[in-house]
Order: C-alpha cells, then sequence, then structure tokens
C-alpha cells in the first residue's frame, strides 16, 4: 500500500501516454495530409513554401502553385477534417457513455437527421424560397441550414424524450429513433419533388465530403466544434460515475438531469457544426471510441480527449484516402469511412455476441 | 442523522409508503424488514434523496436532503442498490474507484484515495480480484465489489457517515453474508449510521440495533428486534407462523399446519 505512494498509479501513466500518442498520430496525420495527395509537390517546392510561410525566403514564382496547394486548398481541408473528426469522436464518446451503451452513435440524439432534412430543404427550396437569403448568405446559406436543423432535431428530441421534467435515456433513445424516422421520412419527401440536379447534389451532400473546405470556414468550425470538444472532456468525471447507472451517478454526488442535458447539447452541437460544412460522415463516432475502450479501458479521462485525437487523425487519413484512391477523381469521405467502419461494427456485433 | 418524517409516495395510483416516520442514528445498524411491495426499497431510496417523497420530508443532519448539493450528500452517505451494472468493461478495481469520485478536486487519484481504495477491496474480501474484468465475476463477487466501492465512497468522511443498503446479501453465499454482516456491525461500532433493507429475519435479528418493519407502505413497527420481529407480529404480517429460538431468532415454520394459507 505503500509502494503506491511513491509510485504514480498506473492508471494516469497510461491516460498520458495513450493521449500523448493520439497527439502524435494526428499530428503526424495532418502533416500527411498536407503534404500527400494526387497533386505532387516537390521537395524543393515543399522546402521553398515552408521557407515562404516562416519569412525566411520570399517564395520564387516557380513554387506558387505548390504554395496555392499547400495553402489554399489543403491545409484548411486538413484542418477542418481534424475539427470535425475531432468533434465527431468526441461526441461519440460522450453519447456512449451517456446511453450506457456502446452501439451508440451520436446520430442516436436526431442531430445528422435533422441536419440533412434542412440542408436538403435548403439545397431543393433554396433558389426559389429563399432566394432573398440565399444570395445575401451565399455559400454559408446551407451550412446554416444544416446547423440549425441538427439543434432542433435535437431540441425536439430532449423535448419528447422527457416526461415530467425526468429524462429517462431509453425514453431518450427512442425519442431519437422516432425523431430520426420523421427527419427521414420529410427528407424522403423532399427529395421525392426535387429535380435530377438537386438529387444530385442531395446524393453528395449525404455522403459526406470536405472537398468544399475554405479558410474562412476555419475559424467558425474551430469555436463550434473546438469549445463542445472541451466541454465534453470536461464531463469525463460525471460520465465515468454513470457508468454504474443513472442513481448511482448521483449516489456519488453528481446531478444527473443537468448531465444528460449538458452532454447532449455539447455533443448536438459539435455534430451539427460538422455536419453543416461537411455532410453525414458515419462511423467515426461509433468507431473510435470503442477502439479505445478495447484497448485501453472505459475511464473517461481517457476515452473522452482520446477519442476527439483519434477521430480527428481518423478523419484526415480517411479523407487523404478519399481524394488519392480515384484521383483525380474525388471519393466521398463518407463512403471511405464507412467501408472501413461497417466491417469494424459487424465484427464488433459478432465479438459482443460470442462474449 | 437522516430522519424521515410523515413521508408519503404514490406511483401509478397506489401509495407506496403512507406517513412513515423514522430516524437512522449514528453508530446502529437499523434493518428495513417486510414483506415484498411492503416499500422497503422506496423508504430506501427517499432517504438516500434519489426519490423526492410525495409527502413529508426526508433531511441530513436537519437539513432537507434537496437542499444538500449531490456532492456534499455524497461526502456523507453511500448508498449501494440492487442489481448495479457497469456499461462498458471495466476492471474490479476501477469500479471501486469510482466511489472516490466525490473526493479528488483534481482528475488523477491521489495516495489517499489509493489507500481508501485498497483498504475497502480487502474489507469487502475482493482484493483477489481487483485485475478481473467487473463483467466476467459472479453475482456474489460483483455484490461485494459494488460494497467495496461504497466503502471507499465513505473513507474519509466527516462523521456522521451514512452507509445504505438494499438486500446486500440477496446473491451472496452463507459465508460472506455472515462477513457482510459482521462487516455492517464493526462500521457500526466505528459510528457509521447504516441501513440495510433483509429479507432474512435471522440475518435481521443477528445484526440489528433496531428493525423498522413495514407492511404496505406502513411502518408497523419500530424498535429492538426482539419487539418488532415479535413471532405474534411476524405472523400477522407474512401469515404464516414464526417461532423465537434463543440466538436465533424469528424461524419461519413453514411445516406448521395452515403455514401457507394466509390469514
Amino acid at each position: 500500500m505503500h509502494i503506491s505512494r511513491i509510485a504514480p498509479p498506473a492508471a494516469r501513466d497510461l491516460t498520458a501516454v495513450v493521449l500523448a500518442g493520439g497527439a502524435v498520430l494526428l499530428l503526424a496525420a495532418m502533416a500527411a495530409g498536407v503534404l500527400l495527395g494526387p497533386a505532387r509537390i516537390s521537395p524543393g517546392g515543399l522546402g521553398a513554401v515552408l521557407a515562404d510561410w516562416l519569412g525566411l525566403a520570399p517564395l520564387p514564382p516557380e513554387f506558387r502553385r505548390d504554395a496555392a496547394v499547400l495553402g489554399v486548398i489543403r491545409l484548411p481541408r486538413v484542418l477542418m477534417a481534424a475539427l470535425v473528426g475531432a468533434g465527431l469522436g468526441a461526441a461519440g464518446a460522450a453519447m456512449q457513455g451517456l446511453f450506457r451503451n456502446s452501439l451508440a452513435d451520436p446520430g442516436l440524439i436526431g442531430v445528422s437527421a435533422g441536419a440533412a432534412l434542412a440542408a436538403v430543404a435548403a439545397i431543393v427550396f433554396g433558389a426559389t424560397v429563399f432566394g432573398v437569403a440565399a444570395g445575401a448568405l451565399g455559400l454559408w446559406m446551407l451550412p446554416l441550414a444544416a446547423f440549425l436543423g441538427g439543434l432542433g432535431a435535437t431540441l425536439l428530441m430532449a423535448r419528447l424524450g422527457s416526461i415530467g421534467g425526468v429524462t429517462g435515456v431509453a425514453t431518450l433513445l427512442l425519442a431519437g429513433v422516432a425523431v430520426n424516422a420523421l427527419a427521414g421520412a420529410l427528407t424522403g419527401l423532399l427529395i421525392f419533388t426535387a429535380d435530377d440536379r438537386q438529387v444530385r447534389d442531395i446524393t453528395f451532400w449525404t455522403l459526406g465530403s470536405l472537398a468544399g473546405s475554405r479558410w474562412e470556414q476555419v475559424p467558425v468550425v474551430a469555436v463550434l466544434i473546438g469549445l463542445p470538444t472541451l466541454g465534453l472532456i470536461a464531463l469525463a468525471r460525471p460520465l465515468d460515475a454513470l457508468l454504474l447507472g443513472e442513481a448511482e451517478a448521483f449516489h456519488l454526488g453528481h446531478r444527473v438531469e443537468a448531465l444528460k442535458h449538458l452532454a447532449v447539447t455539447l455533443a448536438a452541437i459539435a455534430v451539427a457544426a460538422g455536419v453543416a460544412f461537411t455532410g453525414l460522415i458515419g462511423f467515426v463516432g461509433l468507431v473510435v471510441p470503442h477502439l479505445l475502450r478495447l484497448g485501453f479501458g472505459s475511464g473517461h479521462r481517457l476515452v473522452l480527449p482520446g477519442s476527439a485525437l483519434l477521430g480527428g487523425a481518423l478523419l484526415v487519413l480517411a479523407d487523404l484516402a478519399a481524394r488519392s484512391l480515384a484521383a483525380p477523381a474525388e471519393l466521398p469521405v463518407g463512403v471511405v469511412t464507412a467501408l472501413l467502419g461497417a466491417p469494424f461494427f459487424l465484427w464488433l456485433l459478432r465479438r459482443k455476441a460470442a462474449a | 442523522m437522516i430522519a424521515g418524517q410523515g413521508l408519503g409516495l404514490r406511483a401509478g395510483g397506489r401509495a407506496l409508503l403512507t406517513d412513515v416516520s423514522l430516524e437512522l442514528r449514528p453508530g446502529e445498524v437499523l434493518v428495513l424488514a417486510g414483506p415484498n411491495g411492503a416499500g422497503k426499497s422506496s423508504l430506501l431510496k427517499i432517504l438516500a434523496g434519489e426519490t423526492k417523497p410525495g409527502a413529508g420530508t426526508a433531511s441530513l443532519e436537519g437539513r432537507s436532503l434537496s437542499a444538500w448539493h449531490p456532492r456534499a450528500l455524497a461526502r456523507r452517505r453511500a448508498v449501494l442498490g440492487q442489481h448495479v451494472g457497469v456499461a462498458f468493461p471495466m476492471q474490479a478495481r476501477a469500479v471501486v474507484a469510482l466511489g472516490r469520485l466525490p473526493w479528488h478536486g483534481e482528475p488523477a487519484q491521489t495516495a489517499r484515495d489509493q489507500d481508501a481504495i485498497a483498504a475497502a477491496l480487502a474489507e469487502a474480501d475482493v482484493a483477489h480480484l481487483a485485475g478481473r474484468d467487473h463483467a466476467t465475476l459472479s453475482g456474489g463477487e460483483r455484490q461485494r465489489v459494488h460494497l467495496a466501492r461504497a466503502l471507499a465512497q465513505l473513507d474519509g468522511a466527516a462523521m456522521p457517515a451514512a452507509l445504505l443498503l438494499d438486500e446486500p446479501t440477496a446473491s451472496l453465499d452463507a459465508g460472506h453474508r455472515a462477513s457482510l454482516l459482521r462487516l455492517l456491525k464493526r462500521l457500526a461500532r466505528r459510528g457509521l449510521a447504516v441501513l440495510v433493507v433483509l429479507h432474512d429475519l435471522q440475518e435481521a435479528a443477528f445484526v440489528a440495533d433496531r428493525v423498522a418493519l413495514l407492511e404496505k407502505g406502513r411502518l408497523i413497527a419500530c424498535g429492538p428486534p426482539e419487539q418488532a420481529l415479535h413471532p405474534a407480529l411476524l405472523q400477522r404480517v407474512y401469515g404464516l407462523p414464526f417461532r423465537h429460538l434463543p440466538g436465533l431468532g424469528p424461524i419461519p415454520m413453514l411445516g406448521a399446519e395452515g403455514a401457507l394459507t394466509p390469514g
């Protein structure tokens, strides 16, 4: 027992090591994401661009194309991928903890379906009904609609799932299923009325892509995803208590109702902001927390920040694959994550069934 | 220290508890006994602060339980519920460590927490299970791991503190039942207030300083075991003759004539 006074607890070491590893992985993935891709950057070009960015030497004119590819196209895209992936990972980990179910996904709280409905509405009606607004908002209209739609659906779900001021997790889950079905049906109705070009836009939006990433989106997403992600990480202790159940979390000193509302709200903001700019990207929020739990246990002090780091790294790499595999064409990134995620999910189910 | 005054609770148009008043005192083991559906668990949940009473007040040291911050409450009372599960695979030791959540301000465990966890593991006789995955433990082993969690939670609590247990012996073997009951007595001697729901009346007679006997949501007796577990009273409540055996407590007469027909 006295040895424990001298040796730091193993769990603390493990958390620090895993998180440091996750950070290195994220940085490595981002570096790869910036440097690699269909447009080849020569080492000389890279050196020249870096020297220019660091203010060491002015950019020689023959490397202008390289500078544009790196700075204008790839860097914002990689940053967006890292942020969106981090939000999806942290939100997934928090929702799995909240619902006490390792198969929970951020989509469960209605945010993706609501965002999709609003985005499809924006695509179908954008030019006609919202003509004036669309003109003023320009490229921001679709993300704004999707963000508000996602938050609205989650709000509706939380309202429906709460009876007499008490939000039962099972009721919340069922309300989520109902809201998802409703949003899905309304989306179907809209698609039914859409013309061919709109259907094509809708299809690509729902498959998810980071191709539209631009610098001016980065600070917006950094705030809308970064802050809720940090907020979710701060909920590690109450979510740990919730591993035992709601009554037990209260016995251990936590206000469970407030915790549920806070976790759902933060997750909804983080996911809605991601969906708004990149469309539907599945499986990151499901797979990443799971991998961490399998490898390093269920403590949220590790799983929450770890899922943010690993989620970011995974989406950066998935996006790299999406734009490299079929170059010069681009695969939708949601297709890549689902191609990786679906087999993993099936393996998980079978493993669970066998256990 | 924890007191209920005129407690009432209704659910689905049915009265679960009616006008129950009782006080849990420091240094005693108070047993809640009574037939299925008598309101024992509901009463325990109200006294834990988990359920708000429909009528009356429940208080800790004179202050309504709902006025206590959950964290402050968690530093004064621990609860061992029935059938506690863990959502994800977790080492038994990590489950016990959750009992320290109300205590550390910073995320990592301190040496103090480590000591409390080790002591609780030993006291609940689960030190040898510390490295096992909670999901692979038997029902009785899990029960003891959660007991250790509750003990770890109260380590270092300002006295008086309370431990509330709902049928803690339910899935334990005879040996571990006996050691749990002896542990409850030891804890009470150290000044802890122990409230425990028990079905086995011999266990109740063995461990209790006082017994509160509930029937259909009403408190019909509260006092030393020889009073509250009087055979005549038990026969009325359970519809079954009992005999009191010295040193063993009330024994249900399963073979007695008419024993299995109430009245």
